[in-house]
């Protein structure tokens, strides 16, 4: 490690919620000049969150935040942080598809400009490309729609590294190597030495532990919104690191819940698909009354193979109505203007039907019942749906599905931003109504929600590659081959 | 075989020549200068209200207002303006303000485009009965004498239809703040995180969409010379489907201002080539829209294949 100390970025008690999640709670964390700095933990964990606020585009609820030793007052934003010579590679890719490689070079660096832009945004980014992935066949004329994903992660990334008029300090890689293959993205990684090398920092972000051991100086491992470990990389292994990142207290839970261990195969297949992978991949089976955990990394192939079960497609044999719990509300849920009684009787209307027509009065009835059941905390169902919390808006949505006359019930990690309370609640409903013969399938970021899941299904780059029984269900065998990597 | 880019670019082309052939061939008088200037005329103003739609359109909104607009800056180029020039001036800029406020308003609140603008359109169209409540007025004859303007070999809506198609694409599609513009509708949170105002973007953008309908405005009344609240209704419609014809999208940024030009020439002479064809007025519109029907799905079709 460097001797004297110069930190290009201290932050000291950083917390930031949203709504009822607390995504930082007091985060410390130093980064010193020519570091490169590991940063891993499950999803959720907080270090998107953390990043973001470095990089200046979210701010954080209190804290301090100290750049080259000089304390940050409350307004920083993106535009201090670009002077501040800070750069991020999101992990969402934030170039302009409807532009040229140039151009959005040109974006990037508000002194490319006046005569002759044009030529220099082509041999700012064309040189950097060439520096960084040698032999890449993209032409800075391109516009990157028409490039593929990895091409244009290339861009993005050397987009990060290019200097004009202001210093470059730290480069924060969030996921880079996420779409890139083997060979380009260590080529971004021994770029990445060489630049620390010359005094540059970075912080690497990765899900592939093998990558950030091996080029990282520090690894800092984060949980629940706080670090728990930090250390230099040399100190950890890859047991140790998974071991950091899962929470080693669980286990008493799952034998607490070990009694509810039904045997496989005793009732009828209900869903039988496997996700349209070329190449090797388990099957997912569902029998009646089982609830089925779908686990990995966010953005894995799960939400794909729930879809691909509510739809019929790719051969998903599906015995019996099903209906779809969103994992976004917002998007995908709810219906912004109705009241939350409509909200859910939209999911059993042709029940609700008198001479062909609405019965406004059972209508009011189902709901009310609904409220009683699962307990919905409002003073009158008729009210919008937006007057009720987050949690209960959840469980409107799971009444919804919950009231059709649906056998399967699909879920897209619906408890995102719900708060405990309400989530031990909707846990006892999905158990209930298991044993009363539904099917659950449950696809969760959540360690603790598989504890509730008979079987679990873990996804990897869009296949699955591990099934677990519920008694052979641990924290780290969903971690290790969660992270596991390609050979 | 060609790429699906190169035909994409090459489908306003293509449409125009389309529509042109059969008019040449039914009428071979109006290949002459005469008859080109004849049949273009009408598509000046038409072309650069269909510039003003692309500078909404390029950052993801939608301007139903444009037709009320070139209204309103047609009723007042055809009395103040006329009668005291500076007085008109002062308030075709108003005009441009109100354009970049409603941009402003757009952002700041977040509100849909398409509903702002039609209660614009409501807006500009009562200003312009209280500007001009009858039918007249009389534009100023400088501008009657440009659009009269006789140039040498060319016509000279062909070489204005050239002027602004180069122009406005140079300012937009090479300049660097155009390319920023342009980012705006491409991703905006982008272009937001690389610390650009996407406020100023927008209003630059509306207030652009502003002077090119004054533009329009002053050229539709140099050709018709006197004025009326409702004389440029259809031209909210006609420069969308300008915008769209040329290879615009509705959202995404992605415009091309030659397109965009091409596309509203393209417009405006199917209504002519309608009449060339004696196809009963009853059914013209109907046919117009067929027109446009037919080329948005010969792109879906390249599209898809480019998808």
């Amino acid at each position: 490690m460097q001797t004297p100390h110069k930190l290009i970025v201290d932050l000291k008690n950083v917390a930031k919620s949203f709504g009822a999640v607390q995504a930082l709670s007091r985060v410390d964390l130093q980064v010193a000049a020519g570091e490169c700095l590991g940063l891993v933990g499950h999803n959720g964990a907080g270090k998107s969150t953390l990043m973001h606020t470095i990089a200046g585009t979210l701010s954080p609820d209190s804290g301090e935040m100290i750049f080259h030793h000089q304390p940050h007052s409350r307004r920083f934003n993106v535009v201090a942080a670009h002077r501040m010579g800070i750069r991020c590679v999101f992990q969402e890719l934030s170039l302009c598809p409807n532009l040229t490689v140039a151009e959005n070079a040109r974006i990037f660096h508000s002194d490319l400009k006046g005569l002759g832009w044009k030529k220099r945004a082509r041999r700012l980014i064309g040189e950097k490309l060439d520096e960084i992935f040698p032999g890449h066949g993209i032409s800075p004329d391109d516009v990157v729609g028409d490039l593929s994903i990895d091409h244009r992660q290339m861009v993005e990334i050397a987009r990060a590294f290019t200097v004009s008029e202001d210093p470059l300090h730290l480069v924060i890689l969030d996921e880079p190597t996420s779409s890139l293959d083997s060979v380009t993205a260590e080529q971004l990684l021994r770029y990445m030495r060489k630049v620390v090398g010359s005094g540059v920092s970075c912080i690497l972000i990765s899900h592939l532990l093998g990558e950030v051991l091996t080029y990282s100086d520090r690894i800092v491992v984060m949980r629940d919104g706080v670090v728990v470990a930090a250390k230099a990389a040399g100190e950890f292994n890859r047991d140790s690191l998974v071991a950091a990142m899962g929470n080693v207290t669980e286990k008493k839970k799952i034998q607490a819940l070990e009694q509810f261990v039904k045997q496989r195969g005793d009732t009828p297949v209900c869903v039988r698909a496997r996700p349209p992978h070329l190449g090797e991949c388990l099957e997912l089976v569902a029998h009646r009354g089982e609830i089925i955990g779908l686990a990995g990394l966010a953005g894995h192939g799960q939400t794909d193979l729930l879809l691909q079960v509510f739809q019929r497609l790719g051969g998903a044999e599906v015995r019996g109505p099903v209906a779809l719990v969103a994992g976004d509300r917002q998007t995908d849920g709810i219906f912004h203007l109705w009241s939350i009684g409509m909200n859910i009787t939209v999911g059993s209307l042709r029940g609700l039907r008198k001479f062909g027509l609405l019965d406004a009065e059972q209508e009011t009835v189902t709901s009310n019942q609904w409220k009683q059941r699962i307990g919905i905390k409002t003073p009158d169902m008729g009210n919008n749906i937006y007057s009720l919390s987050g949690g209960n808006q959840q469980k409107a949505l799971f009444a919804r599905a919950l009231g059709s006359d649906a056998e399967i019930v699909l879920m897209d990690d619906p408890m995102r931003g719900v708060d405990v309370g309400t989530k031990l609640e909707v846990y006892d409903l999905i158990r209930t109504e298991a044993k009363k013969g539904r099917t659950f399938l449950w696809y969760t970021t959540e360690m603790e929600e598989l504890n509730n899941c008979d079987h679990v299904y873990i996804f990897r780059n869009g296949r699955i590659v591990v099934d677990l029984p519920r008694s052979e269900l641990t924290e780290e065998k969903v971690l290790h081959s969660s992270f596991q990597e390609g050979v | 075989m060609l790429n699906p880019q190169s035909l994409r670019a090459a489908l306003p082309v293509f449409s125009l020549v389309i529509i042109l052939v059969p008019i040449f061939y039914i009428q071979p008088r109006t290949m002459s200068y005469f008859g080109l200037n004849l049949l273009l005329q009408l598509a000046v103003p038409i072309a650069l209200a269909t510039i003003a739609q692309m500078f909404i359109l390029a950052v993801n909104d939608l301007d139903l207002s444009m037709g009320g607009y070139v209204g309103v800056v047609a009723c007042i180029s055809a009395t103040y303006l006329n009668d005291t020039p500076l007085l008109g001036v002062v308030l075709l800029g108003l005009c441009v303000a109100g354009y970049a406020a409603v941009g402003a308003l757009i952002h700041w609140r977040n509100l849909p485009s398409i509903v702002v603008t039609l209660g614009m359109l409501f807006v500009w169209q009562g200003l312009a009965v209280l500007v001009l409540p009858t039918p007249g007025g009389k534009a100023p004859e400088w501008v009657k004498d440009f659009m009269a303007l006789k140039i040498p070999l060319i016509p000279f809506p062909i070489v204005a239809a050239a002027v602004l198609a180069l122009v406005v694409h140079f300012g937009l599609m090479h300049s660097s703040y155009g390319a920023v513009l342009r980012g705006v509708g491409g991703n905006p949170k982008a272009v937001a995180r690389a610390g650009w105002s996407l406020l100023k973007a927008k209003m630059v953008m509306y207030a652009l969409a502003g002077v090119f309908g004054v533009l329009s405005g002053l050229s539709l009344i140099g050709l018709t010379t006197s004025a009326q609240a409702n004389i440029a209704m259809p031209y909210t419609l006609l420069s969308i489907a300008g915008v769209i014809l040329g290879g615009g999208e509705f959202v995404g940024g992605r415009v091309s201002p030659i397109g965009a030009v091409l596309g509203a020439l393209t417009l405006a002479l199917a209504t002519r080539a309608l009449t060339f064809f004696s196809i009963p007025p009853d059914w013209q519109i109907g046919a117009q829209g067929a027109i446009l029907i037919i080329v948005l799905a010969l792109r879906a079709v390249i599209n898809r294949r480019e998808g």
